[in-house]
């Protein structure tokens, strides 16, 4: 089958995750897979993201898939429910929202500047090394808590990856539920 | 005298429960299904020859293969 430059987009994906473990300020280019995929399916492109560009389902394709690290089963019945795909959003949505206020408040002047990745929402993991304190504090803690947000889904992603199937991700994926709740809105 | 019908596998998206995500189509070797207007996938039947890989691929698991007459 013919490759198309798109389907080499798994490559930006990885680099993304690598480049943010040097320089946090790279997690401000996470916001294309946040816009794209809304405006493509605002826009009456349908889910062509998920299924044409999106590089962290290329990934986990690639992995699972063709190198073989899934166990190929399939997922329990409620992680592939409805409730938990719309809760998994809404869930998403709140701890989105509650890292924008960090980065508010951090602006206020509030709160001094946070060097760490939370993953999980839970664990706090030092990264220091990544921020060269060459901008704004609030430009790096929204960095932090970008790269928090797109390194916890990765796992996740992993970790269903390695238990279901390759692309066990794209069935809770906040951003695939949001833009499919769209495409129904319109039709 | 006996009829024989003869029976043929087809793939059977169930809609309800679909993320849309279009795994199914990369792996599709005839082309046969589609995700239109990004709400679920639709087989186009005369296409689909039942070979599965679309079942197998899907994250959800809610593409089977359905018997129906040829």
């Amino acid at each position: 089958m013919k490759k198309h430059w798109y389907d080499f987009l798994w490559i930006p994906s990885l680099l993304y995750l690598t480049l943010g473990f040097f320089n946090i300020l790279f997690a401000w280019l996470g916001l294309i897979c946040f816009f794209v995929p809304l405006v493509i399916s605002l826009f009456g492109g349908g889910k062509t993201y998920c299924n044409r560009y999106c590089g962290r389902g290329q990934l986990l394709a690639l992995v699972g898939g063709r190198y073989g690290f899934s166990r190929k089963k399939d997922m329990p019945r409620f992680l592939r429910s409805k409730w938990f795909r719309y809760g998994f959003l809404i869930f998403f949505f709140v701890m989105f929202f509650q890292m924008l206020w960090n980065t508010w408040l951090v602006f206020s002047e509030v709160n001094d500047l946070r060097q760490a990745v939370t993953l999980l929402w839970s664990f706090r993991l030092p990264w220091h090394w990544a921020y060269h304190s060459s901008v704004a504090p609030w430009v790096a803690q929204f960095a932090f808590g970008f790269y928090s947000v797109m390194l916890t889904s990765t796992v996740l992603g992993f970790l269903t990856m390695l238990l279901f199937k390759p692309r066990s991700w794209c069935v809770y994926c906040p951003m695939g539920t949001m833009t499919q709740l769209i495409c129904k809105a319109k039709a | 005298m006996q009829t024989i019908i003869k029976r043929i596998k087809k793939a059977y998206v169930e809609t309800e429960n679909c993320v849309a995500c279009g795994c199914c189509v990369k792996v599709c070797p005839r082309d046969a299904i589609s995700v239109p207007d990004g709400i679920c996938a639709l087989v186009a039947v005369q296409k689909c020859i039942g070979c599965g890989l679309c079942a197998r691929e899907c994250p959800a698991s809610i593409i089977s293969l359905l018997e129906v007459p040829a």
